[in-house]
């Protein structure tokens, strides 16, 4: 056991009771649902409806990963309480995203089954213990983060700009407190996404 | 001493006017809307630069997010078996290569219009380096 772990158990005992309300994924959903909605007003186009159809894509596939790993039976009660409460932030991402493509008159892509993300995500060959999951967890929430920051630029209005930076920031928080539940040293060199 | 004072005058002059040329230089080849040559990749770099900004949509054997990407260079636009292009995509008549691929990923909805990517790399660099990891993984 490491010096870091009974702080790293701590911080997830007590953001677990804290942050799982749905009430307050409700506040992020309807945050970011207005948000978008201005988004719309301001000449969003048809490739700013097929890159958040694409976010769309890449939500559902974190839903299914976090919905993995809790069932997987590998993860202790604060891990899982964690697990849980970052799997709930994308699903208010979801929610919001499903929204606005919906109101800017496109059709949302569908979540395939989770049996299917397992095989994309090769689970049963890499996925053996708590810390093959934190690992999974780690490295799609940093390829998520990087993936909102890398579309901003292509959105044609800043109020989804901003919102691109506001879900990479969600998936970076999600990447920090993993990492430091990995007990993994932040990063020595600065800008660390993107 | 004074030969040397000359000759050191000379020089400066010289490397005058040859700055003056070359930078004359630069700006005819940015004015005429030539771009200058990308810089060489780095397949190992590449490797970690994938991890960090691909790998969030895309793996090399599975279709996710975005397509399977092993043998994605030298393959035709848009027919990576079994992933559900857009239509524009699926119309390209090109097949990958360093130079489409570094356009790609420098703006995929301006290289391909109708394309479903946004994700943008923009150091140059860092789409050299990915892009000499992917023509590695593609066995090319």
């Amino acid at each position: 056991m490491d010096q870091f772990t009974p702080t790293r158990r701590s911080i997830l005992g007590t953001t677990g009771g804290a942050m799982l309300s749905a009430a307050a994924i409700g506040v992020l959903g309807g945050v970011s649902t207005s948000a978008f909605a201005q988004g719309k007003k301001k000449s969003a186009s048809q490739g700013d409806v097929d890159i958040l159809n694409v976010a769309l894509g890449l939500e559902h596939e974190a839903i299914a990963a976090y919905s993995i790993g809790a069932g997987s039976g590998l993860l202790a009660k604060p891990v899982l309480d964690a697990a849980v409460i970052f799997q709930g932030h994308h699903k208010g991402h979801r929610d919001a995203l499903i929204k606005a493509i919906t109101d800017m008159g496109g059709k949302p892509v569908a979540a395939k089954t989770d049996a299917e993300y397992a095989a994309a995500l090769n689970v049963a060959a890499t996925v053996k213990s708590q810390n093959d999951v934190l690992k999974l967890a780690q490295k799609l929430e940093k390829g998520a983060a990087n993936a909102y920051i890398g579309v901003i630029p292509s959105f044609s209005n800043n109020d989804l700009r901003q919102i691109s930076a506001r879900l990479a920031a969600d998936e970076a928080s999600h990447w920090a407190t993993l990492s430091f539940v990995l007990g993994e040293a932040p990063p020595a060199a600065p800008l660390i996404f993107g | 001493m004074r030969d040397f004072k000359g000759r050191s005058a000379l020089a400066m002059g010289l490397s005058f006017v040859l700055a003056v040329i070359a930078g004359t230089s630069a700006i005819m080849a940015t004015a005429s809307g030539a771009t200058p040559a990308p810089p060489a990749g780095d397949a190992t770099r590449g490797a970690q630069v994938y991890e960090d900004n691909c790998t969030g949509c895309h793996s090399l054997d599975a279709n996710r997010v975005g397509p399977a990407h092993r043998g994605v260079f030298g393959r035709k636009a848009g027919s990576a078996p079994g992933f559900a292009y857009s239509p524009a995509l699926k119309k390209a008549k090109f097949a990958w290569d360093a130079a489409r691929l570094d356009k790609w990923l420098t703006n995929p909805q301006g290289f391909v219009p109708g394309a479903k990517m946004g994700f943008r790399l923009s150091d140059a660099q860092k789409r050299a380096d990915v892009i000499a990891y992917l023509k590695k993984e593609s066995g090319k």
